[in-house]
């Protein structure tokens, strides 16, 4: 059986740490590098990765986060989060990963949409105005899944 | 690998039809390659990105990633997908004979 190349992605992005963010970015962006239709989705916490007021601000999680490698009283001391975070911003900045504002910017100019979840929107009580100026839209469940038709989902 | 006629002439292509020898380009060469892949139409601007591709790769050994070229090129990340919409970093690689860019951005 040959394989059939993925048309269309939709990537649902549901985690507000630095690593819960990053991944579905680079997987939407790499999709339409590619050629592959994409669209992003925001949902719960990920939310704040289009949030005005947090998007530039996005943490790496200190604690809990077996991967650090840090013993996790090390991660509950005020500014561990924000110093992980600043390292990692450097490591990735070398390495030409951009910082998430231009990165979405980038990912909007690819064509690829940039969609809120309604009920999220709803339970935090935001507006369209609390969003970055790319959004495509704020959205249902089941617009959602009308968008994803024919494609593959993707959860983050 | 394999040997492929573009333009005339026999060019050596890897698997992903990427010519192999920088060399061996040229443009009518980047013309047939285009038509291959549904631009049969180069205008200025893709000019512009090929030929900001070959100088590219000619300096730093390494194909420009679609980032690169929105902030060096002159052509926007917007046009570049609208140029290449097939992918713009990979296509205009391919027409432009340097190899597949690696980057994952």
């Amino acid at each position: 059986m040959s394989k059939e190349a993925i048309e269309r992605v939709s990537i649902i992005i549901s985690k507000g740490s630095l690593e819960g963010v990053y991944p579905g970015l680079i997987m939407a962006n790499g999709a339409r590098m590619e050629g592959i239709e994409a669209n992003l989705f925001f949902t719960f916490f990920g939310m704040d990765a289009i949030n005005k007021s947090h998007y530039e601000n996005i943490k790496v999680a200190a604690v809990g986060n077996p991967g650090l490698h840090i013993p996790t009283l090390l991660g509950c001391i005020p500014g561990m989060s924000a110093l992980i975070t600043s390292q990692m911003n450097k490591t990735m900045a070398k390495l030409d990963i951009p910082p998430i504002p231009e990165f979405l910017e980038m990912i909007a100019d690819s064509g690829a949409g940039i969609y809120a979840c309604q009920a999220t929107v709803e339970m935090f009580k935001l507006k369209k105005e609390n969003f970055i100026s790319q959004l495509s839209g704020i959205i249902t469940v089941g617009e959602f899944y009308q968008m994803a038709a024919g494609g593959q989902i993707v959860f983050t | 690998m394999g040997l492929k006629e573009y333009a005339g002439k026999q060019i050596e292509i890897d698997d992903d039809g990427f010519v192999v020898n920088v060399s061996d380009w040229n443009e009518e060469i980047a013309k047939a390659i285009a038509a291959e892949n549904s631009l049969t139409n180069l205008n200025a601007q893709h000019w512009q990105v090929i030929n900001f591709m070959r100088k590219k790769f000619t300096e730093d050994g390494d194909t420009p990633s679609v980032r690169a070229l929105g902030k060096l090129s002159g052509v926007s990340i917007k046009e570049l997908y609208e140029l290449f919409p097939k992918g713009p970093a990979k296509l205009a690689a391919k027409i432009a004979g340097v190899p597949k860019p690696r980057g994952c951005i």
